[in-house]
């Protein structure tokens, strides 16, 4: 049986991590490779690097630390954040990621996502969604350049048009949820779950184990991405995995 | 020296990261002369069937590594590196493979989400040296949409995805294939990589 995957997303600024860590056991407080490290041993199913850093000059960071990470990881490592262009996903590749997420460059440009299945293989392309709902029409909408403009686009015909287009998988966030630490959108990852057939990743409002457990048994989601929960040192992987297996909940 | 083919197919550092941590010597070549002399050829992969092929035929190496399968040479294909040795596949379209094992690549039948995404349990077929430290259902990290059909003979483990049996490790002779990435599987994946090890003695 496939299992659940548990997924912890570092995000990284100029090659550090920057939400807050309390972490034992770490030699140098936010390094993202030593604390992906740690996750991997930990039983981490996979490990999501988002980089925010603002200008694209430093991309060369990124790029060593992605080599980096990649070089000790026994697990997948995928990588989101200032990838615009097909070349920036060849760059990515070759430095050692397996999966690459693309967010506001897929609106943007929606054949970017058709090219890069057809070149690198829809194993490798994640379409990150960030979505809300508007309380007016009742519909949950498409936003990009980090929550900051809404594109008024419909997020189930977007999820759907992602799959057409040769998504391996859509990491769905959502910006309702997002920080509150009250739990994932249910309704919002349902409706995506139900309009297609391909692994989405639920983020967004994880504050607790509780909360995991509730993702994996109201809605079709195959992985839960997890950040502060674990970087605060609330709950460990091993927690998370003990609970879900108390819920009949297969994980590795 | 285990030589990993570079055919400007996918991820070919994750296979030479994966082979260190196993303590495999490996390196990455294209070049015949260092092909024909290794001690087992690596043939990774990802995308797909049609265009795995083709970037073969592009780097003129379909001769170098039929060569050395006749001389023994032992050679492991991974996840689309697996899947073109077999006879044929239909992705994209119709496209010859490699023909190392008998049986076609064709799309996974299954009502399930499809790619095939994850952390799946191997079952075993057959007795092989690659299971020398594998236990039953262990996990190992899954990405594909298509999948071998072939006789059982060939098949040393294979995984379930609600009623489709997916062919997980093959093997005829020299040649064997990992569906799955051994080199993203944690310690399950390192286990695989160290018998193959052994089996090649390097």
């Amino acid at each position: 049986m496939l299992k659940k995957r548990i997924i912890p997303c570092l995000d990284i600024k100029d090659g550090k991590v920057v939400k807050g860590i309390h972490f034992n056991g770490l030699k140098e407080v936010g390094d993202p490779v030593e604390l992906a490290r740690c996750y991997d041993d930990q039983g981490a199913d996979e490990i999501v690097f988002l980089d925010i850093t603002a200008t694209y000059e430093n991309r060369d960071t990124m790029y060593a630390l992605v080599e980096e990470a990649a070089g000790s990881l026994s697990i997948p490592l995928a990588i989101g954040g200032g990838v615009r262009h097909l070349d920036d996903f060849r760059k990515v590749l070759l430095c050692g990621a397996d999966k690459i997420s693309i967010n506001s460059a897929a609106i943007r440009d929606p054949e970017l996502i058709n090219q890069a299945a057809q070149e690198f293989g829809s194993q490798c392309v994640v379409v990150a969604i960030d979505a809300k709902k508007n309380l007016q029409t009742d519909r949950f909408e498409v936003y990009i350049k980090g929550g900051r403009e809404n594109t008024g686009i419909d997020l189930v015909d977007w999820a759907k048009e992602c799959q057409q287009r040769g998504a391996g998988e859509i990491l769905l966030t959502s910006m309702d949820k997002d920080g509150t630490q009250s739990g994932y959108d249910i309704d919002m990852l349902q409706a995506v779950c139900a309009a297609t057939h391909i692994p989405i990743i639920a983020s967004g409002g994880c504050g607790s184990i509780e909360d995991i457990v509730d993702v994996f048994k109201k809605t079709d989601c195959d992985a839960a991405l997890v950040a502060s929960l674990f970087h605060y040192g609330v709950s460990t992987i091993n927690e998370v995995k003990e609970r879900l297996k108390e819920n009949n909940i297969p994980v590795r | 020296m285990v030589i990993i083919i570079d055919y400007h197919v996918g991820n070919l550092k994750s296979v030479l990261n994966g082979c260190r941590r196993a303590g495999i010597k490996a390196q990455i070549s294209s070049d015949k002369d260092t092909i024909r002399n290794a001690k087992a050829l690596i043939l990774p992969g990802v995308g797909t069937f049609k265009a795995a092929m083709e970037h073969l035929k592009e780097t003129d190496l379909i001769d170098t590594i039929k060569e050395c399968k006749e001389k023994g040479t032992p050679i492991l294909g991974i996840c689309l590196g697996m899947q073109i040795l077999f006879e044929e596949g239909n992705e994209v379209s119709q496209t010859k493979g490699l023909g190392f094992l008998s049986g076609q690549v064709a799309p996974i039948q299954c009502t399930l989400k499809i790619p095939h995404m994850g952390w799946n349990e191997l079952y075993f077929e057959n007795e092989h040296p690659l299971l020398k430290y594998l236990s039953e259902k262990e996990d190992v990290y899954f990405v594909h949409s298509f999948q071998a059909y072939c006789p059982t003979e060939e098949v040393v483990a294979y995984a379930r995805y609600k009623e489709a049996y997916i062919p997980a490790i093959v093997a005829k002779e020299n040649v064997m294939g990992c569906q799955f990435h051994p080199e993203k599987s944690g310690e399950t994946g390192k286990k695989i990589l160290k018998a193959f090890k052994e089996m090649i003695a390097c």
